[in-house]
């Protein structure tokens, strides 16, 4: 066997380790850091332990020289759930974005999509960053998601992240609307178990969300890999446009007419004639990115 | 919750606390059975301040020992100390506060 170079985990870090370790070294430079201590006003009240940042790192620093805006969520508080002070941060990156105009702006999603304990005003901060990034995108500033967190990437955030120019993921990072438990408490165990980790990856997870289209790159759980994907896709542009949108939901409609009846991601991946397709899960990046050539549906 | 303060004399003879880049020290998140430490310099003269908001409340006396002799040890000096915890054990505490102690020394080495 070969030995693989030491990797650094997108996985295991925390998003300020993240940060550090995908932009030039030294580079990075937060915008209301712990030390200003924005934090939730509404965590307070139902007497919950709030955190300096609100759950949110935002800043500025250099990819390959480049100058981009940062944000990252970081999933260990609150699941990375949206409250009204950590929408806010990322809302005012991106308009910083569109009066700054640099290189990229780079989204590090981790989040289970609104906070609850803020209700409304988590679903308005969503809805305020769906405007702001769509704003970005329509001036032609890139705008690159990169999901591979424990708590990967659902609810509102998920749309966001579908709203981005590019997208990475890593396979154990997971993109989706309702996450497994919450399909599985709507909708009954025998349609969702979420207890079962290889039917959530399967379905969730950075592979499969690649072969759809959704996932721009699919790399190794490695912050150098994302690093490099995000460097290759600074230029990459999905234009604001109507035949965009119209090319978009003709996609979807073929795909709900493909694989509409299929029970599992392992269905899908035959049908893309995809040859073994239960082995999929347990190829390396490498080995999956030969095997996926030429069955992956065209998307982002 | 509990919002704990303590205020630890400082050791004259220590040197002054100098975090490097932002002027601050973080360390940890608050995620459950663990907790965030932020060190910042404070006015000179003065020993340390500490200010826990913690999601457990009835454990002062034990906080007040960890925190004591995390200061004693290093002998600190002229340092604001703010902790969010949510339920972190008194060895977690502990470890977190000599990974910000470290931090801080990586600065000052700078």
């Amino acid at each position: 066997m070969t030995r693989r170079p030491a990797r650094h985990s997108y996985y295991e870090a925390n998003a300020r380790q993240r940060l550090r370790a995908l932009l030039d070294p030294g580079s990075l430079r937060e915008f209301l850091g712990p030390e200003a201590r924005a934090t939730s006003p509404h965590l307070e009240s139902l007497d919950l332990p709030v955190a300096f940042d609100d759950g949110v790192v935002v800043g500025s620093g250099g990819l390959g020289g480049h100058a981009v805006l940062v944000a990252a969520q970081e999933g260990g508080f609150l699941g990375g759930a949206v409250g009204e002070v950590h929408g806010a941060k990322i809302t005012g990156l991106l308009e910083r974005a569109l009066a700054e105009r640099p290189r990229a702006v780079l989204l590090l999603l981790e989040s289970g999509g609104v906070r609850l304990h803020e209700a409304n005003a988590g679903l308005i901060a969503i809805a305020e960053i769906l405007r702001a990034l769509l704003a970005l995108r329509a001036a032609g500033v890139a705008s690159v998601g990169l999901i591979g967190g424990v708590y990967g990437c659902f609810g509102g955030m998920g749309i966001v992240a579908c709203c981005c120019d590019a997208l990475i993921m890593s396979e154990p990072g997971r993109l989706g609307l309702s996450g497994p438990e919450v399909i599985e408490t709507e909708m009954g165990v025998e349609e969702f178990d979420a207890r079962d980790r290889a039917l959530v990856w399967r379905t969730l997870g950075g592979k499969h969300r690649y072969l759809l289209g959704e996932a721009t790159r699919l790399v190794a759980d490695d912050v150098a890999a994302f690093r490099g994907a995000a460097l290759e896709l600074l230029e990459h542009r999905r234009p604001l446009a109507l035949e965009t949108l119209a090319a978009e939901h003709a996609r979807l409609e073929e795909r709900l007419e493909r694989y509409g009846d299929c029970r599992d991601a392992g269905e899908i991946w035959a049908r893309l004639g995809i040859a073994q397709p239960q082995r999929l899960p347990l190829l390396d990046e490498d080995e999956f990115l030969a095997a996926a050539a030429g069955a992956r549906r065209g998307g982002t | 919750m509990e919002h704990l303060q303590f205020d630890f004399p400082g050791d004259p003879a220590a040197p002054a606390p100098h975090p490097h880049g932002p002027g601050y020290v973080l360390v940890g998140v608050v995620s459950s059975g663990n907790l965030e430490v932020l060190l910042e310099p404070a006015t000179p003269g003065g020993g340390c301040r500490v200010r826990v908001d913690t999601a457990v409340a009835g454990y002062g006396a034990v906080w007040r020992a960890v925190l004591a002799e995390f200061c004693a040890r290093h002998r600190l000096r002229d340092l604001t100390i703010s902790i969010n915890d949510m339920g972190a054990t008194p060895a977690v505490v502990s470890l977190r506060l000599d990974q910000a102690f470290e931090e801080l020394e990586r600065g000052a080495a700078r």
